[in-house]
């Protein structure tokens, strides 16, 4: 089967019991993406299939003829960070730096879904959605850090969200 | 050839290179060096390093409580495809992981001790053969008759334990005269539930044999120069002839202090297998099988006299362990220094239970022994009619008030007076549940905070390079420590150079022993050895420049003196190299040594469901000098949320039939999400202790979570007028004290 990783496609056979996290980590070589838990608890493992953030581990791979998958390493390299990684360098919206490739994935696609207007538990009206550090919260719950960067990994969100204009006019809407 | 600059912390050091020195980059809140690796998923932890002919492990867990294995039945497993063999050793598998600085691990697998004990490995060509074959496995066992699973039914049967980190019995004076005889008093007892450290990266480890019966193993552990000891004496091999790689940590909080039982099962299969064997403990098995904190009964009698003048407490605690392993959860280890008061007894007694071991968990001690102690001191605060704050100073003593030595540096009084300004205390109504907003009752509450301070030997060696570039060796750990960071700060401040240019290797034990990741001294001692070695490196620069060193200026990668500026690459010739080495001396009994800080915290609880929400929590903290502001921030923000967790939601639970974790794994161990956790504050006081080492700096990764608790506990009961001692403080708890609606 084949589906496209970070923009280059990956010819796999893989076992129909793997999950798309274990191809990613043990087959593909791509070890970014961290598996915390294995059962869809922690958010470790959070990639962007399409451009939606799912768990990694909770999807076998073979369900993902064609699909296109974007991991950590595909957002940005070391010395070519992604707006929303060097946020999290500059907060410190990490510390052992285990979840924070599934933090980052995970706010990634977050920042899209508000854009597309999905409200939250907390979002005060169902058709007009905000940002606030509330949501920010709300919304990055599925992603656990035991080392407790959540108030600096808010303030990174929170900074490259209001580089998108669209965000900002959403949010004094 | 290196020189090595040792010193042994018998006398203070009152003048430190880090005020001299003009680099400027020590304190500073730079990034962590290895951030960019991080954010990219470019950081390599344990078991992600690419090694060629890797088998897979998956480790089977005793399916039962105590008792006697009489076979593994592993032909089915072994037929599936994929399947390379299932490999045990009922002599050399761990029976629990080793203590954190211990020498050994206890070994033997045959007489289970507790339930998911692990006891086979699994091999295969891939995990999900592995995984598959591990399901498989049977293990034909006789339970045991005398399994002892139920705390509640067996308190009674409590026994005194050796000495631990502290004594475990201690008493001076007279304590139930002083309780019979003073105006006012308090007795009150307070539980706390069993914890897990649950950090996110489970526990792992790739092991490989080379041809000369060398092992490396590469391991998410926090002490690696103790944990090759450890892993040597498992195996029956001399220390040398094992290496263990922790580059990254993907956090740890102690669970990772001693080595776990999936590195000597990844070792022996690779050793029978010849070839590489990767384990990773599933997340259930990190629950199971690695170590807990240990629930807690904690009674505290306090004694006072009318105008709030302490002049006994007790602090009587009931912690649990395995029948052989004498670990005491240390709750009294604040309480021996936290208030003045005459009469004293601080007791420790473990109820044996056949449970998973009980260890260090983040603050092992003061994170659950200052819930008691903070939360009485509140209760008694109130029965006096006397500020909370106020009811500390007036019990801030002098002295160490058991050994009678000063403290080495304690700001408490100021972090409280601080912390109440900012967080505007003055606002606290005394008089409970009377602030409502809408259907929340909201209100405000404090504690103090305080975690021992201690040095251990550690090692580092420091290399100036020909190009003027600084690198950094030890076998010392960064969990998350932010260690990379600080140790570059130190040896760039010292040595006159920016931080990058200065390389940090750390987590192989080819390189200096380090006292590891634990206790909150990683910091004040790799620091400390880093600190020694670019001294030598200085008095050599100076040396090469031929000026006496209190004359010589070094900044951004050049020596100043004698109205010469030279690049220090000239001065370095072929490379200048030096060890420095710390070990504790005399100050350790000379003065008391501890962190403090005060916790304040604002929480609305819903008159309706009785949920507690946090909303605001400030927390100030001396700790001398503070190395990265913005990664010291963090440990404090860290610690903190685990003061949320361990208020509110963290609470592992034993099946009393068989010792059985009820809830092990993420989704019913509730750790602090992210909206758990509000914009958390944090403020250090600037605070120098000469005492504790050259640098001035005290540990502070465990400073945050203690006291935490008790803080939110208070405000709760300002909120609502209910005293809740059995934590966590879950809504059935405080659901049948909240007024009719």
């Amino acid at each position: 089967m084949q589906f496209t990783i970070n923009g280059e496609t990956h010819d796999v056979e893989p076992d129909i019991r793997a999950s798309l996290l274990d191809v990613l980590r043990e087959h593909v070589g791509l070890t970014g993406t961290k598996k915390g838990c294995d059962h869809g608890q922690c958010g470790a493992c959070t990639v962007l299939v399409n451009g939606r953030r799912i768990n990694s581990c909770l999807t076998l791979a073979v369900m993902h003829q064609d699909d296109d998958i974007l991991t950590i390493e595909g957002l940005g390299s070391a010395d070519n960070l992604h707006p929303m990684q060097a946020a999290f360098v500059k907060h410190d919206g990490y510390q052992c730096g285990y979840c924070t490739p599934g933090q980052i994935c995970s706010a990634v696609g977050m920042l899209d879904e508000v854009k597309k207007g999905w409200p939250s538990h907390v979002s005060d009206k169902l058709d007009s959605v905000s940002l606030s550090n509330d949501e920010i919260s709300e919304r990055m719950s599925g992603n656990l850090c035991r080392c407790s960067a959540y108030p600096n990994i808010v303030d990174a969100i929170s900074e490259v969200s209001g580089l998108t204009p669209a965000q900002k006019e959403a949010a004094d809407a | 050839m290196s020189t090595t600059n040792a010193l042994k912390m018998d006398k203070p050091v009152p003048d430190s290179l880090l005020d001299t020195s003009t680099q400027g980059i020590i304190g500073k809140p730079l990034d962590r060096k290895e951030g960019p690796l991080k954010v990219s998923g470019a950081a390599t932890y344990a078991a992600e390093y690419q090694i060629e002919n890797l088998a897979y492990g998956v480790l089977v867990g005793a399916p039962f409580g105590k008792g006697k294995i009489t076979g593994i039945d592993s032909d089915v497993a072994k037929a599936l495809p994929g399947v390379i063999d299932v490999v045990t050793d009922f002599d050399k598998f761990l029976t629990t992981p080793a203590q954190g600085l211990a020498p050994k691990a206890p070994q033997g697998v045959e007489n289970v001790q507790y339930f998911g004990e692990i006891v086979a490995i699994v091999l295969a060509e891939s995990f999900e053969a592995a995984r598959d074959a591990a399901q498989q496995v049977v293990i034909n066992h006789e339970a045991a008759d005398d399994g002892r699973y139920d705390f509640e039914a067996l308190k009674g049967e409590a026994e005194k334990p050796a000495k631990g980190d502290i004594p475990s019995h201690f008493s001076q004076g007279d304590l139930d005269k002083a309780m019979t005889d003073a105006p006012v008093t308090l007795d009150v007892t307070f539980t706390t539930p069993s914890q897990n450290s649950a950090a996110m990266e489970p526990h792992a480890s790739i092991a490989t044999w080379d041809d000369s019966g060398m092992l490396t193993l590469h391991g998410s552990y926090q002490m690696p120069g103790n944990d090759v000891e450890q892993l040597a004496a498992a195996l029956g091999v001399s220390k040398s002839k094992v290496r263990i790689v922790a580059r990254y940590v993907g956090g740890g909080f102690g669970s990772k202090l001693g080595i776990a039982p999936e590195s000597v099962a990844a070792a022996l299969a690779a050793k029978a297998l010849g070839r590489p064997v990767k384990a990773v403990m599933a997340r259930q098995q990190v629950f199971d099988a690695t170590v807990r904190r240990s629930n807690t009964e904690q009674r505290i009698r306090l004694a006072a006299t009318a105008d709030g003048k302490l002049t006994a407490m007790g602090h009587e605690t009931l912690t649990s362990n395995l029948p052989d392993d004498d670990y005491f959860e240390p709750t009294g280890q604040a309480t021996h220094f936290m208030y003045a008061a005459e009469n004293r007894e601080i007791n420790h007694d473990i109820v044996r239970l056949d449970w998973l071991l009980s260890g260090s968990m983040r603050a092992p001690g003061e994170a659950v022994g200052m819930l008691a102690l903070e939360g009485a001191m509140d209760e008694l605060a109130e029965k006096l009619g006397i500020d909370p704050i106020e009811f500390r100073k007036i019990n801030e003593p002098e002295m160490d008030p058991e050994k009678g030595v000063p403290h080495s540096s304690r700001e408490l009084v100021r972090c409280m007076d601080v912390g109440a300004t900012s967080f505007g205390w003055d606002k606290r109504n005394a008089t409970p549940g009377t602030r409502r907003e809408g259907e929340w009752l909201v209100g405000i509450g404090m504690a103090a905070a305080a975690r021992a301070n201690m040095l251990q030997p550690s090692e580092a060696r420091v290399t100036l390079s020909a190009t003027g570039r600084a690198t950094v060796e030890t076998d010392m750990t960064d969990i998350g420590t932010g260690t990379y960071t600080i140790l570059g700060q130190i040896a760039g401040e010292v040595l006159g150079l920016p931080l990058e240019h200065v390389d940090v290797e750390l987590g192989d034990t080819n390189f200096p022993t380090a006292a590891g990741s634990g206790g909150s001294f990683g910091a004040g001692s790799s620091g400390t050895s880093v600190y020694l070695a670019a001294e030598a490196i200085r008095e050599k620069i100076a040396k090469a420049m031929g000026v006496d060193v209190d004359a010589l200026t070094l900044k951004d990668g050049h020596a100043v003196a004698d109205n010469r500026r030279v690049p220090l690459g000239e001065l370095a010739g072929e490379g200048i190299v030096a060890i420095g080495s710390i070990k504790p001396g005399k100050q350790e009994k000379e003065k008391t040594q501890s962190s403090y800080g005060a916790h304040f915290a604002e929480v609305g609880v819903n008159a309706v469901t009785g949920e507690v929400r946090v909303r605001r929590m400030l927390g100030v903290f001396a700790a001398g000098r503070i190395l990265n502001a913005k990664t010291a921030r963090s440990q404090c923000l860290g610690g903190m949320t685990f003061g949320i967790g361990t208020a509110l939601t963290e609470d592992l639970i034993h099946d009393p039939r068989n010792g059985k974790l009820v809830n092990r794994d993420l989704a019913e161990y509730h750790l602090p999400v992210n909206a758990d956790v509000p914009q958390l504050e944090v403020e250090f006081l600037e605070e120098r202790d000469i005492h504790a080492n050259p640098m001035h700096a005290k540990g502070i990764g465990e400073l945050g979570i203690s006291g935490a608790g008790a803080a939110i506990a208070n405000a709760v009961y300002n909120a609502t007028g209910i005293r809740v001692r059995d934590y966590p403080l879950t809504l059935d708890k405080i659901l049948e004290g909240l007024p009719e609606l």
